[in-house]
C-alpha cells in the first residue's frame, strides 16, 4: 500500500539514509529497528512528507506521490506520532483532536457541541476516558499520545507512523497502548513502529525492517528472528558483555543529602554518594527522582534541607555553584535542558568549561578547537565537522555531546538523568562503560533511571523512592527487580 | 559545514542584491557614483548603523527593544544640555549622553530579567517613559546654543566624516566581542536555548543585562552624534528610528527568535536600507512613495531570505 522506492536523504554532505526501500501492508504492524542515527527517524520523517528525500520516491496506493508538507501526507491518509508528541497546551481535547478538521455551522462558525462529540467518538473507539473538554496541558504523556492517535483516526490515517511511542510510558500505558494498535491493526491500518525495547517488538510486530548506519540491513517476518539475531542484525557484531565490571567505592562520602525537602514533590530526602560510588535513585514516573536532582544541581532549589559535599555544606542556587563545586549534570531533557539548537557540536561541547579556554574574558580559539577534537574522538561523536548545528545529529550522539559537555569542566560528581533513554544498545553500551571508567577514577555518580536492568547491573546501592519519600536504600547485589518494584510501588 | 555556507550564501545574496541596487542606481542617475554621494550615504546611515548593531545584541538574545527612538531623543537632550558653550569640558556632556543611554537600556535589562516582564512591554514602555523626560528635562524645546567642540563631533576626521568613524569603530568593537568574548558566546546560547544554557551553567540574567546594556550605550552614542548633527537637543528626534535599526538587522539575516545572526549581516543590512533611501532620494521619488517602497523591500528581503532557507 505504501512504499520506499530507493528513498535517500542528506544533511550538510553526510548521507543518513543511503537508497531504502522498504513497503509497508495494511493491516500489519511494521517495526524499525536500528541504532539511534541508523536513519530510523529519517525514513519516517520522509514518510510523513516532514523531509523532502534527496533521491527516490515514495509510492501511495500504486502512485507515485509527492508530499510536500505533514499536511500532504496527511490528507493522503499518512499520520505520524510523534517522539517529541506536539499538541496544544492551552486547547483542548476535542479541539486538538479536530485541529484542522473542524465541524463547522452555517457562516464558518466552530460547532462546539459536534466537536465534542466527535472527540467523544473518536476517544470511545481508544477506550479513552479522557474528557474532551480537558484542557490538553493537564494531560499525561500517556493520554497526549492516545489524542495524538485520536487525531489521526479522525483523519481516516491509513498509515500510522509511531517514532518510539513508549519511550515515556509506565507499564499499564503501554498495555493499553498496545491493546488499541491491535485495534487499529484489525481495522486494516497500516503501523509503523520504532522501538528500542526488545520485548516490545516481539510481541507486537509482524514484520521487522533492520537500519544501520542509514542502509537497510534486511527485512524479515518476527517469527524468523529473534533476540540474539535482531541485535547482531543492529550492532552488526555481536554484542560483547553489555554491563562492565562494578568498582570498589571508597568510604569516604562526597555527597551528603539530609533532610531535603520541598513540598509537594519530595520531603525528608536523606542520602549518601560515596567516591568510586554509583548512587542510583529508583522509583516511578512523580516518585521525585528528577526534582531530587535538579534540586543537588540547582535547577529548582529544595525548600529544606542540607547538601553537603566534600565534607562541607554547600549551597546550590543555581547551577553555576554546583559546578564551581565540582557537581555537573546530564538532564532527561535533552532538547529543553540540553541542546543550543543554533550553536555547532564543539560549541556545545565547549559551553560549561569555556572559561577553561579562554585568557581572560576571550575565547582562546585554537585552545577550544583542540579541545572539540579531543571530546568528540574521545567520545566518538559522529558529525560531519565542530561546526555542525547540533540539532542535526541523531539523539544518541547528542546525548553524547551533552556528556562530553558535563565532562569537561572535570566535575567530582556527576548527576546523570536517564542517560540511556531513547538510545540504541551501542551507545548504550558506551555510556555504561564510561560510568565504569568514572567511578574507577575516583569520582562518583548518581544515576536516575527507569530501567530496572540498567539500575541493578550499574549502581552500588539503590534509594527507591516513594512518592516523594525514600522507601528503602538496597544493595544492588543482594537486591532483584521484584524488591525495588515493591519498595517503589505505592502502597 | 553547512552553517558555514547558508551565511556565505546569505551574504553574498545580500551583498548582490546591495551591488545590483547600486548598478541600477548608477546608471539612472548620474549623481549616484561620486565620492561625495558615498560619504552622503556613510553618514546618513551612521546613526541607524550604531543602533542596529546595538539593537543586534538584544534580537540575538530573542530580546527586542522599541525604546531606541525615544531613549535617542533623551540622550541627545541630556547631552545637549551640559553642552553650552563655556561650561564644561567636551567629555561631561559626551558622558552624559552615553551615561543616560546605558541607564534606560539598564533599566530595560533589569525589567526583562529581575521583574520578568516581556522584552516587548518593558521597552514599548520605556519608549514613552523616555519620551516622556525629553519633553520635561527640555520644557518641550529643543535645546539650543551648544559649544563647538561637541558639534565638531559631526565634522571630519582625516577627510571621514565622525559619525562614520563612530559607526565603523562601533561595528569593529561588536564583532570582536561576539566572536572573541565568551560573554559573545553566552549571548548566542542564551537567544539559542535560554533554559539549557542556564543548565549549562550560565547566568542568564546578567548575559541579558550586558545585552540591554550594551544596547543602551550605543543608543547613547547615537543620541549624542545626532545632537552634535542637528546642534540641538530635540525632544521630539529619533521617532521610529528602532523601527529602521531592527528592520536592518532582520534583514541581515538576524533571527527574531534569538541564537542566530552577525555583526556583518548587520552591517550589509544597514548599507542596504542606506541606498534605497538615498537612491530613492536621487531619483526624486516623493516620500510618501518612499515610505511604501522601503517597506516591500524589508519584507521582500526577509521573505527571500527565509524561503532560502528553508530549502
Amino acid at each position: 500500500m505504501l512504499r520506499a522506492l530507493e528513498l535517500r536523504k542528506d544533511f550538510g554532505g553526510l548521507t543518513v539514509l543511503h537508497p531504502t526501500s522498504v513497503d509497508f501492508r495494511p493491516g500489519e504492524v511494521h517495526a524499525l529497528m536500528g541504532e539511534n542515527g541508523a536513519g530510523k527517524s529519517t525514513l519516517m520523517k520522509i514518510l510523513a512528507g516532514l523531509y523532502r528525500p534527496d533521491g527516490g520516491h515514495i509510492e501511495w496506493r500504486d502512485h507515485r506521490a509527492e508530499f510536500n508538507s505533514p499536511h500532504d501526507a496527511l490528507v493522503a491518509g499518512i499520520a505520524m506520532i510523534h517522539q517529541e508528541l506536539m499538541p496544544i497546551p492551552d486547547l483542548t481535547v476535542a479541539e486538538n483532536i479536530t485541529l484542522g478538521g473542524e465541524p463547522c455551522s452555517a457562516f464558518g462558525l466552530i460547532d462546539r457541541p459536534a466537536q465534542v462529540a466527535r472527540a467523544k467518538e473518536l476517544l470511545g473507539e481508544l477506550e479513552s476516558d479522557v474528557s474532551p473538554t480537558r484542557l490538553m496541558r493537564t494531560l499525561t504523556v500517556a493520554q497526549s499520545q492516545v489524542v495524538e492517535i485520536a487525531k489521526a483516526l479522525g483523519r481516516q490515517a491509513a498509515v500510522i507512523l509511531m517514532d518510539e511511542p513508549t519511550a515515556a510510558l509506565s507499564d499499564q500505558e503501554v498495555a493499553a497502548l498496545f491493546r488499541t494498535i491491535t485495534r487499529l491493526k484489525a481495522r486494516g491500518v497500516a503501523i509503523v513502529y520504532t522501538t528500542h525495547k526488545m520485548d516490545e517488538v516481539f510481541r507486537l510486530a509482524d514484520r521487522i525492517s533492520v537500519l544501520r548506519d542509514g542502509r537497510l540491513v534486511g527485512t524479515a517476518p518476527a517469527t524468523e528472528l529473534n533476540p540474539a539475531k535482531l541485535i547482531t542484525m543492529m550492532v552488526g557484531r555481536e554484542l560483547a558483555e553489555v554491563f562492565p565490571v562494578r568498582s570498589t567505592p571508597s568510604a569516604e562520602a562526597l555527597l551528603e543529602i539530609e533532610g531535603l525537602t520541598r513540598e509537594p514533590d519530595y520531603r525528608d530526602v536523606s542520602f549518601q554518594v560515596r567516591k568510586g560510588e554509583v548512587l542510583a535513585l529508583a522509583g516511578l514516573m512523580g516518585a521525585g527522582r528528577t526534582e531530587i536532582v535538579s534540586a543537588i544541581y540547582g535547577l529548582q532549589s529544595a525548600a529544606s534541607g542540607q547538601i553537603r559535599f566534600k565534607g562541607r555544606p554547600i549551597s546550590v542556587r543555581c547551577p553555576q555553584d554546583a559546578l564551581a563545586a565540582g557537581i555537573g549534570m546530564v538532564t532527561e531533557d535533552r532538547k529543553g535542558l540540553g541542546l543550543i539548537p543554533a550553536l555547532g557540536v564543539g560549541q556545545n561541547i565547549t559551553l560549561s568549561a569555556l572559561r577553561n579556554f579562554s585568557k581572560g574574558q576571550r575565547v582562546d580559539h585554537s585552545a577550544e578547537a583542540a579541545a572539540v577534537s579531543a571530546q568528540m574522538a574521545e567520545y566518538s561523536i559522529k558529525a560531519s565537522g565542530p561546526a555542525q548545528p547540533i540539532d542535526q545529529l541523531s539523539g544518541g550522539n547528542q546525548q553524547k555531546a551533552l556528556l562530553a559537555r558535563c565532562l569537561l569542566g572535570a566535575p567530582d560528581l556527576i548527576i546523570l538523568d536517564e542517560p540511556t533513554r531513547g538510545i540504541d544498545i551501542g551507545a548504550k553500551a558506551e555510556i555504561y562503560a564510561l560510568i565504569q571508567k568514572l567511578t574507577h577514577a575516583g569520582k562518583a555518580v548518581l544515576l536516575v533511571s527507569s530501567e530496572l536492568p540498567e539500575v541493578l547491573s550499574l549502581a552500588h546501592r539503590i534509594v527507591v523512592l516513594r512518592r516523594g519519600s525514600v522507601a528503602a536504600t538496597l544493595d544492588a547485589a543482594t537486591t532483584d527487580q521484584e524488591a525495588v518494584l515493591r519498595h517503589a510501588m505505592p502502597l | 559545514m553547512p552553517t558555514l555556507d547558508r551565511n556565505l550564501l546569505h551574504r553574498f545574496g545580500l551583498l548582490l542584491v546591495i551591488l545590483l541596487v547600486g548598478l541600477a542606481l548608477s546608471l539612472t542617475t548620474d549623481t549616484f557614483l561620486s565620492v561625495a554621494n558615498f560619504t552622503n550615504v556613510a553618514r546618513q546611515v551612521s546613526i541607524n548603523g550604531i543602533l542596529a548593531v546595538g539593537v543586534t545584541f538584544v534580537l540575538l538574545t530573542a530580546g527586542v527593544d522599541l525604546s531606541l527612538g525615544s531613549v535617542v531623543a533623551l540622550s541627545g537632550v541630556a547631552c545637549a544640555t551640559f553642552a553650552h558653550p563655556g561650561e564644561h569640558v567636551v567629555l561631561v556632556p559626551i558622558a552624559v549622553g552615553l551615561l543616560t543611554g546605558t541607564a534606560c537600556g539598564l533599566m530595560n535589562g533589569l525589567l526583562v530579567t529581575r521583574g520578568g516582564v516581556a522584552p516587548f512591554i518593558v521597552t514599548l514602555g520605556m519608549m514613552t517613559i523616555a519620551r516622556g523626560l525629553a519633553l520635561i528635562v527640555s520644557g518641550g524645546r529643543p535645546v539650543a546654543n551648544m559649544s563647538t567642540e561637541l558639534t565638531a563631533l559631526a565634522g571630519d576626521f582625516l577627510g571621514i566624516p565622525i559619525p562614520v568613524l563612530c559607526f565603523l569603530g562601533v561595528s569593529i568593537g561588536a564583532w570582536y566581542f561576539l566572536r572573541n568574548f565568551r560573554l559573545g558566546r553566552h549571548i548566542y546560547a542564551v537567544g539559542g536555548n535560554e533554559n539549557a544554557a542556564r543548565a549549562a551553567g550560565i547566568s542568564v540574567d546578567r548575559v541579558k543585562l550586558v545585552a540591554y546594556g550594551l544596547c543602551g550605550l550605543l543608543t547613547g552614542l547615537a543620541g549624542v552624534v545626532l545632537a552634535a548633527r542637528i546642534t540641538t537637543g530635540q525632544p521630539n528626534a529619533g521617532q521610529a528610528y528602532e523601527l529602521d535599526a531592527i528592520a536592518a538587522v532582520v534583514i541581515g539575516g538576524t533571527s527574531l527568535a534569538g541564537g542566530i545572526g552577525t555583526i556583518t549581516g548587520t552591517l550589509l543590512g544597514v548599507l542596504l536600507i542606506g541606498i534605497i533611501n538615498n537612491g530613492l532620494d536621487l531619483m526624486g521619488v516623493s516620500s510618501y512613495y518612499q515610505a511604501v517602497i522601503k517597506g516591500v523591500i524589508i519584507v521582500g528581503a526577509v521573505w527571500l531570505d527565509r524561503r532560502q532557507a528553508r530549502s
